[in-house]
């Protein structure tokens, strides 16, 4: 398939391995922000290709990882309303709040629908004039120009009866974060190709120069990914620090013009509770004043919820990449992907439930083995 | 009656006084009479069914059979490539002929929503006709019921069937062994996406096809040129990942398979890259897996090959060791990876 196969080629694989190989003389911890490489990672297998010096650590980068356990506590109370129809994106569902996910919610009888564009929701609304429709906005850049649009759409074309439950999580403050963390053992960055086809990666040199670190903008095949650490480390070995765009074929140095226009007319800067990791400033995007209406916290009043993350879980110490899954003495045994405990393990792209799917038995005979010689 | 053994081209019941079934129409009154008259028994006809007896009554060689019961509730009921009549046909012979049996006869309940549209139970009737004598089986006894509106989702099939297993063919999990190649029969995935496209209305350049299909005559065709065959499993819900898993742990055995051996088709690939699904957890309705003797690898790729139900068919992998009961699929980057079973259904992601 076009675009897809050459990414995927064995051979140029190899070569790309190989030449991270000769260009690896230190030891260097590398964070792979986006869930979609780190499933592409452990799906192909990337890190059992690299040097002992280099490191992959997981990121922040999955949507459904962060996004609060109150904000799923919400959406449940918002989707169980009898006059509500709920619209999401499928990952979403199985999302476990405080008591119950929105599958539940859906088997006692309340209209939770999967949509594949929040523009679909808009459509329900329409359809539906005596029901209240929700989507439930969450995601990263990334999904920030459709839920925009669905919400300019519902304006402009004058449906009431439709409200987004915002999460909207940004990629830069996250980096940062992580950066100045006192624990923080982060070299070098790959930084989210779809995000920054959005976005452009002009947001991301002064986080290069203030801390030092090389960020390279990459895509998400495996050819790309080897790309990606390739240049990082290059970068490294030399001694620069500087933003690099490995994902050309798909990301423009000020990104999508009308695509950020249209977040920016819809959207303001708020902080946001990250789950895992605790509230970031200037980290999220919430409905700006013109588009309040439209805003399902107000309309159905659950901004006041609170939550509490289970005590076992370690998921904020993984998406912060200081600690890997197979740390935590939770994974694997109480905390699956069938009960999950945490964020990272609820995603098939949350570094646990990567790591459960594809490397549960490497990690079960390392066990062992540690056990055997204690 | 036509010459394709279906009783009337056009739906028998007088459409202008019942469009829609009613509740009467399993009400064991003259309604049922009229439909199960006008339109099964007319349909299905076999001397087994038209002896209208209580059950379906027939000689059996000596020997041993296989049983199998399935329920069908797909939801479109038609979509690109099939409906729930062929597939309520298919699926259960294809569970039959992977366990080495000859389908014989199906029986087939059918559990009918009240306003129900008498034109589309017509061509559901009608497709399991067709499937059944493509199939080469009879569907030799019925049941039907309606429910009322609201507590059913249109029709819902139940078949069961009965097959013969030929002598000194022995099918099972527990014949997989060292060494074994894995034969897969074609494409997969494209049930899955099919369906998938056909119930939320996604569009793709060109429109794809279940796969569904009767492969009864595709896996006797293996056993007439003496391919060695140990263990079958036809790829339905939880696609090709979930029965290499499942036969791994039944048969105790590793199993070590190609990425770049499946195949998969364009459309599907492209799908599954825009949704976040991994090809290996699609449906499938008319594929299989078979654990043949290394040596008849190639003649079983070439026999499938032959067959349009085997369209596509390769090797891709081969049984390791027991006991150490795991599937790895060696990716197209040339690294190894684990395949599990997937963790309750594949759903479409966010980015």
């Amino acid at each position: 398939m076009k675009y897809i196969d050459e990414y995927r080629d064995g051979e140029l694989a190899q070569k790309l391995t190989a030449a991270i190989h000769s260009v690896t003389k230190g030891k260097w911890t590398l964070m792979e922000v986006c869930g979609g490489q780190t499933h592409a990672i452990v799906k192909f297998g990337i890190d059992a290709l690299l040097p002992e010096g280099v490191e992959l650590v997981h990121g922040p980068g999955c949507p459904v990882c962060v996004t609060p356990l109150e904000l799923i506590d919400k959406a449940i109370a918002i989707a169980s309303r009898p006059e509500v129809i709920f619209c999401s994106f499928g990952d979403m569902l199985r999302v476990p709040g405080s008591e119950k996910d929105l599958f539940i919610v859906k088997a006692n009888g309340g209209d939770v629908r999967i949509v594949y564009s929040p523009l679909d929701a808009v459509k329900i609304a329409r359809e539906n004039p005596d029901k209240e429709v929700v989507f439930f906005a969450v995601g990263f850049e990334t999904t920030a120009p459709a839920n925009a649009m669905a919400v300019w759409e519902a304006k402009q074309t004058g449906v009431e009866n439709f409200s987004i439950l915002v999460s909207h999580v940004l990629v830069p403050p996250a980096i940062e974060a992580v950066l100045s963390s006192p624990e923080c053992r982060v070299n070098g960055f790959l930084a989210a190709g779809h995000v920054c086809t959005i976005m452009g990666y002009t947001e991301y040199f002064p986080i290069a120069e203030k801390y030092k670190v090389p960020i390279v903008v990459t895509g998400f095949e495996p050819v790309d990914i080897l790309q990606g650490i390739y240049m990082c480390v290059k970068q490294l070995e030399e001694g620069r620090h500087e933003v690099e765009n490995q994902y050309a074929r798909s990301v423009r140095r000020d990104g999508n013009v009308p695509a950020r226009n249209r977040i920016e007319e819809v959207f303001r800067i708020v902080p946001r509770k990250w789950r895992g990791v605790g509230e970031i400033p200037e980290s999220g995007l919430g409905l700006t004043e013109e588009y309040a209406a439209y805003d399902a916290e107000a309309k159905f009043d659950v901004a006041g919820y609170t939550a509490d993350e289970p005590e076992e879980c370690i998921s904020g110490l993984v998406l912060q990449g200081i600690k890997k899954p197979a740390e935590c003495s939770a994974f694997g045994s109480i905390c699956t992907p069938e009960h999950p405990l945490g964020a990272t393990m609820v995603s098939n792209e949350g570094a646990c439930a990567a790591y459960y799917r594809y490397r549960r038995d490497e990690i079960r005979m390392a066990r062992a083995a540690s056990k055997g010689g204690n | 009656m036509a010459d394709n053994g279906i009783a009337a081209a056009t739906c028998p019941i007088p459409i202008s006084k019942y469009p829609q079934v009613m509740l009467a129409h399993g009400g064991g009154g003259k309604l049922m009479h009229q439909l199960i008259e006008g339109m099964f028994v007319s349909s299905f006809e076999n001397p087994m069914l038209s002896r209208r007896h209580d059950g379906a009554v027939f000689d059996v060689d000596r020997g041993r059979m296989a049983f199998t019961t399935d329920s069908y509730v797909v939801n479109p009921i038609f979509f690109p490539g099939g409906d729930i009549g062929s597939l309520a046909v298919n699926g259960t012979v294809n569970d039959l002929a992977v366990c080495g049996a000859r389908p014989l006869c199906l029986s087939t309940g059918f559990i009918i929503e009240e306003g129900f549209e008498m034109e589309d139970l017509w061509r559901v009737v009608s497709s399991m006709k067709r499937a059944a004598d493509a199939a080469g089986v009879v569907l030799a006894t019925g049941d039907t019921k309606v429910v009322d509106r609201g507590k059913g989702d249109g029709i819902f099939i139940n078949t069961a069937g009965v097959g013969v297993i030929p002598d000194g063919i022995d099918i099972g999990p527990h014949r997989i062994g060292e060494g074994d190649a894995v034969i897969l029969s074609g494409d997969i995935g494209r049930h899955g996406i099919a369906i998938m496209a056909a119930r939320e209305g996604l569009e793709f350049e060109t429109t794809l096809e279940s796969d569904c299909a009767p492969l009864a005559d595709a896996i006797f065709a293996m056993f007439d040129q003496g391919v060695r065959v140990n263990c079958m499993r036809d790829l339905t819900r939880g696609g090709l990942a979930s029965a290499l898993v499942e036969l791994s742990e039944a048969s105790g055995h590793a199993i070590r398979i190609s990425e770049s051996a499946i195949n998969v088709e364009e459309d599907v690939r492209g799908a599954c890259e825009i949704l976040g699904f991994d090809p290996m957890y699609l449906a499938n309705e008319g594929r299989f897996i078979g654990f043949v003797n290394a040596e008849d690898a190639d003649l079983a790729v070439d026999v499938l090959s032959g067959f349009e139900a085997g369209n596509g068919a390769s090797l891709i992998g081969r049984v390791g060791k027991n006991p150490d009961a795991r599937v790895v699929l060696e990716s197209s980057i040339g690294a190894d990876r684990i395949v599990d079973m997937f963790s309750g259904e594949q759903l479409p992601r966010i980015c």
